[in-house]
């Protein structure tokens, strides 16, 4: 069969991109463009890079699960709609990463090791109930905004112009995360009761988040330095919590390397689940 | 005037002046192919319909989520995982969409979901197969969404507004979704050895109960007259499944994959296809409950409302407590 024929069948489908449902659009720098650009990073920026990649990717893979089982299905539609938005970062930030090393997207989220995934730990904690979810993400989306803010400003233009999409999609993430907690907060006494478990258990993976390493040093302003962001981040989440009626645990902080490769006993589950398939059809194409 | 609806049988009373004349107004709106809107009289029957129709087909796009869910943590790539996420998320807005038209019909979502977690609601019975490789994926594409676009594509023009307009939105999306299923299946048959094998398997599996989504043969659906003389239905059960059985019987040939029916073939004289022997006892055995996936399926759905309770009374004491006074 020639290949008329074939986008004959496939036209035959209609309207390929219709979405009547995406709260975001969904317009992050995609994967396919980065690749065609022909710009390869070098070794300090695909390494920063692919930290972000993973951060991102192991989030989704979690924020994923919810799909189906969320308390209503309001949430089904918007946990999704996040945890796609989130896939689609990680997509981007592991493609142009592997430029550096002649590996796809796929190479490096289905053939790595545990010890080979930059994570942090807060990204592979477990979904809990939605609340422990709601404060993940509070955590998480106050620090990608951040992050992506400033990313947006870097020296290296990929990297700029991935962060410059992506910052509009976590806007309304952190925004979701936000409302959440407020009603979750404010709501009844059992839910205020499980936020600060949530807060409690989440909270010592907040150190790790920050921890600047001689990379970010290395790229100046190709990178945002991590220590940079705490300031404004404590400042932002204070005031979530604090308008939900809650305040941040007094807890220890955990000893993360997820940078380094150390991991906790979580992201062992998580891969195992993620890369059984690819891994038992080595080289097939999907 | 249009004799659409049959008089009422039995006991009831002899139908008043006004009665008569909303029904009239009713008939006519059908003959002239208008729509009706939910502030519309209608016939109780029709919103009796209409509400079981309409709940069923949200019912089964929330139950539909379920077998390829299954999948989304363990897509083979990163691509696929995305482009499968959006699909079972669309789901979701489907049946966001449905449950709204059917409140239009004086049903609240709360109760439509109480009558499907309880049992009570049917909804589409292929659901209740267990998807179990990556290749279901495809199948459940191209077969289970190409046959409920075949069926939904004439429901954008049913008689009742709301659901109508529903449906041109949900059509939309449904084409991208059959789209993913024929190209993944597209993927598997062009790959490895044990690829093929898997996409041949998932055909085998899915061609049957795909077929049967079009519900039992004309002369044993009962109900169809009726709805299509409400013009809720446009086409037969048997038109539309000969409609798609001609469809999949081309693009199996794309795919190089076949189609379990070895007695499928174009009748030229009677312009039919004549395909096997539907096993409608099977169809029936697992509408009543007794598929491999149904008691999962409904316990999953009654779980994630168990676990959510929290959360919706939590949201809901605090749309009480704070944007009521906002409003105020």
């Amino acid at each position: 069969m020639n290949h008329d024929e074939l986008d004959a069948t496939l036209d035959s489908f209609g309207d390929a991109l219709a979405s009547a449902t995406r709260v975001t659009p969904g317009n992050a720098l995609r994967p396919e463009d980065i690749a065609v650009d022909g710009v390869v990073p070098d070794e300090d920026l695909a390494q920063y890079a692919l930290r972000l990649g993973d951060d991102a990717l192991i989030l989704a893979q979690r924020l994923s699960h919810w799909i189906s089982r969320a308390p209503e299905l309001e949430e089904d539609v918007a946990l999704g709609n996040i945890a796609l938005d989130v896939l689609g970062h990680a997509r981007s930030f592991l493609t142009y990463a592997g430029l550096a090393w002649d590996k796809t997207e796929d190479d490096l989220a289905y053939w790595r090791e545990e010890e080979e995934f930059t994570s942090l730990h807060i990204v592979e904690q477990p979904n809990g109930d939605f609340g422990v979810t709601i404060t993940r993400q509070l955590i998480i989306s106050i620090y990608q905004y951040l992050l992506y803010s400033k990313l947006a400003a870097s020296a290296d233009p990929t990297l700029a112009a991935i962060a410059a999409k992506a910052v509009k999609e976590v806007d309304y993430h952190r925004d979701h995360a936000t409302q959440w907690t407020r009603r979750l907060g404010l709501g009844t006494e059992e839910s205020a009761q499980r936020m600060r478990h949530a807060l409690e258990i989440l909270w010592p993976y907040v150190d790790e988040m920050f921890q600047d390493e001689a990379l970010h040093e290395r790229l100046g302003d190709r990178a945002v330095l991590p220590s940079s962001l705490r300031e404004d981040w404590e400042q932002q989440i204070t005031q979530v919590l604090t308008d939900a009626g809650l305040e941040v645990p007094q807890v220890g902080m955990a000893m993360a390397r997820g940078r380094s490769g150390e991991h906790s006993e979580h992201l062992g589950y998580i891969l195992a689940e993620m890369q059984v398939l690819a891994r038992k059809h080595p080289g097939a194409s999907w | 005037m249009a004799a659409t609806t049959p008089q009422n049988a039995g006991l009831s009373a002899v139908p008043s002046y006004e009665q008569e004349q909303s029904q009239a107004r009713f008939d006519a709106l059908i003959e002239q192919d208008s729509r009706i809107e939910p502030r519309d009289w209608m016939p109780e029957a029709y919103r009796k319909t209409l509400t079981r129709q309409v709940s069923q087909h949200a019912h089964s796009e929330i139950i539909g989520m379920q077998p390829e869910a299954n999948w989304i943590t363990r897509a083979p790539s990163l691509k696929r995982k995305s482009i499968l996420m959006a699909k079972v998320q669309d789901e979701a807005g489907h049946g966001l969409y449905l449950y709204s038209a059917a409140e239009t019909l004086g049903t609240p979502r709360d109760e439509l979901n109480d009558q499907l977690m309880s049992g009570r609601a049917k909804y589409s019975s292929i659901f209740n197969y267990p998807a179990r490789s990556w290749a279901d994926m495809g199948a459940i594409g191209w077969l289970v969404d190409g046959a409920a676009i075949a069926n939904q594509v004439p429901l954008c023009r049913a008689s009742y507004g709301p659901y109508g307009r529903a449906m041109v939105r949900i059509c939309k999306e449904e084409s991208f979704h059959q789209r993913q299923g024929f190209e993944i299946l597209l993927a598997l048959s062009r790959g490895t050895e044990a690829q093929r094998k898997m996409a041949q398997d998932a055909i085998n599996r899915f061609y049957e109960p795909s077929l049967m989504m079009f519900g039992p043969p004309d002369e044993q659906s009962p109900n169809s007259a009726q709805s299509m003389a409400w013009k809720i239905k446009r086409f037969s059960n048997d038109e539309l499944r000969q409609r798609f059985v001609g469809m999949i019987a081309e693009q199996v040939k794309v795919l190089g994959m076949t189609l379990p029916d070895p007695e499928l073939r174009f009748d030229e004289e009677t312009g039919r296809w004549i395909h096997k022997e539907l096993n409608w006892d099977e169809f029936m055995a697992v509408i009543k409950g007794n598929g491999p996936m149904n008691s999962h399926r409904l316990e999953r759905r009654r779980e994630a409302h168990r676990e959510g309770a929290w959360v919706r009374e939590a949201a809901a004491a605090y749309a009480r407590k704070y944007e009521n006074s906002e409003v105020a």
